[in-house]
């Protein structure tokens, strides 16, 4: 089944076309990428997708409810874990998952559960107490994702979840995302190469709002020609793959 | 219950934020002590603790507004409002959740600065209760014009024009430091034209026991909060859109 149906989804700003027809699906459980360089139109997508902006055109139907007519219904089915980290800095870690399980109107008990399930998968326990404006920058994309969890979405939006981390951040970050594969449907926007063909079932490339090519990391790789997925993207993106 | 948990997050943030302790709650202290002692050594009617005391309160809510602006335009900047846009929270949920935590804050103020002008010589009377009642409306005017400059400026902008800017306009048009009519003219009618000087006198009618002088006054706050809460409120509205 699919989680998500995009049909025609079109974002015009002025003179801009930040999204362009764009007509894709991705199915339940799947690990989808959105890859692309500054101005693809990654990021609208994903604020369309999660009913923070309007489509000039076209819809788009998750888990089968549509982003215009049932944003309600979409919004109580899905999380975002913004680009910035979007953590409140002045609460503790566990302040801040409280805050979102408030805000989601959960019991006392589902909150105590929640949280002590997410400090058990994110390690949590030592930075439990501490300022969330306080932690390193890994620790603060761990948080933003937990406070993202927390619904207990079933579609979950990551976008560059590993901006600006060093090396072991982001593989810590990669292993907690790969933990989620097959529990929750991810759409991932990254600039990182390596971290889309390790992460994703599938990818779809975007240049300046429309979709170049959309499939498995090794599919794309023998449509360009080549072994490495890097040379890859930049041949689709350059337009000179095969 | 989402938007009380809301308020007290926010109430937490502006609390643990040291700067707020120190402009919101100790610099109205020391301004009234500082003055109160040139008073001392040289006698000006508008340094007289009664008059100096509700002009005080009312100044020390201009910190409202830079704390309303600040906590919106930082969330707007980290991203914590786009993700909690995503969320069930409604935007009165986020009017209220913002508005909310700052009254009692503004309250907690007037009352220090008038525990504080006692102490100065201030007759206790009933009318001190009453002066902290009225303290609600004016804050309102202020925290409302916070939303309102947090809701499209950014939290360095916000630094500069309601920290430095609005604190001042709302000092100098407010006749807490100087006798608007000395100055006179046009400066005199602008600052009669604003809420800044009625909330003053509002403030200081209420403290002298001359009640037929607070409804003009208070017509005048309410009209600018209501006013300035719709602008915040639509102003919050176009920005939650354009995300």
């Amino acid at each position: 089944m699919d989680a998500i149906r995009i049909e025609g989804l079109t974002k015009k700003y002025k003179d801009t076309v930040a999204v362009d027809n764009l007509c894709l699906s991705v199915r339940e459980g799947e690990l989808f990428s959105l890859l692309g360089v500054n101005g693809a139109g990654k990021t609208t997508i994903i604020k369309m997708l999660s009913c923070l902006t309007q489509p000039t055109s076209g819809n788009a139907f998750l888990n089968g409810k549509s982003i215009i007519e049932e944003s309600a219904a979409v919004k109580s089915i899905i999380a975002v874990s913004p680009q910035e980290t979007a953590v409140a800095p002045g609460l503790s870690v566990c302040e801040n998952l409280e805050l979102m399980c408030g805000v989601h109107g959960f019991t006392k008990e589902k909150q105590n559960k929640k949280i002590s399930e997410l400090t058990d998968l994110l390690g949590f326990e030592s930075v439990l107490k501490k300022k969330a404006g306080k932690l390193s920058g890994g620790w603060q994309r761990r948080l933003s994702i937990a406070m993202a969890l927390i619904s207990e979405p079933r579609i979950l939006f990551l976008d560059e979840p590993t901006l600006g981390l060093d090396v072991l951040a982001r593989s810590d970050l990669w292993d907690i995302i790969r933990s989620l594969k097959g529990k929750v449907t991810i759409i991932l926007t990254t600039h990182y190469m390596e971290e889309a063909e390790a992460l994703s079932d599938r990818i779809a490339i975007m240049k300046d709002g429309k979709l170049l090519i959309c499939d498995t990391a090794d599919k794309i790789k023998e449509t360009a020609g080549t072994d490495s997925f890097e040379q890859a993207f930049v041949r689709i993106v350059k337009g000179v793959a095969k | 219950m989402r938007m009380l948990m809301f308020a007290n997050r926010n109430t937490k943030e502006i609390l643990r934020d040291p700067l707020t302790l120190f402009f919101g709650l100790g610099f109205p202290l020391v301004l009234i002590l500082l003055l109160s002692a040139i008073q001392a050594n040289i006698p000006v009617e508008l340094f007289e603790i009664k008059r100096l005391a509700p002009g005080i309160t009312v100044f020390g809510l201009a910190f409202m507004t830079l704390f309303s602006a600040t906590i919106i335009a930082k969330d707007r900047g980290s991203s914590l409002l786009q993700r909690l846009y995503t969320t069930p929270l409604t935007p009165t949920d986020f009017i209220l959740g913002y508005t909310l935590p700052i009254i009692p804050i503004s309250v907690a103020q007037c009352v220090i600065c008038y525990i504080a002008a006692i102490a100065l010589g201030l007759d206790i009377t009933v009318n001190i209760l009453y002066a902290v009642l009225f303290i609600v409306p004016v804050s309102i005017l202020y925290i409302a014009l916070g939303l309102l400059c947090g809701s499209v400026l950014n939290d360095k902008q916000v630094g500069g024009i309601c920290g430095t800017l609005l604190t001042n306009l709302s000092a100098w048009l407010s006749g807490i430091w100087f006798d608007l009519k000395l100055v006179g003219g046009i400066f005199e009618k602008i600052a009669y034209a604003l809420p800044f000087v009625h909330a003053v006198e509002l403030e200081r009618a209420v403290i002298s026991g001359e009640f037929s002088e607070v409804v003009p006054h208070l017509l005048w706050v309410l009209g600018y909060a209501f006013v300035l809460l719709i602008a915040a409120v639509l102003l919050f509205l176009r920005q939650m859109k354009k995300q």
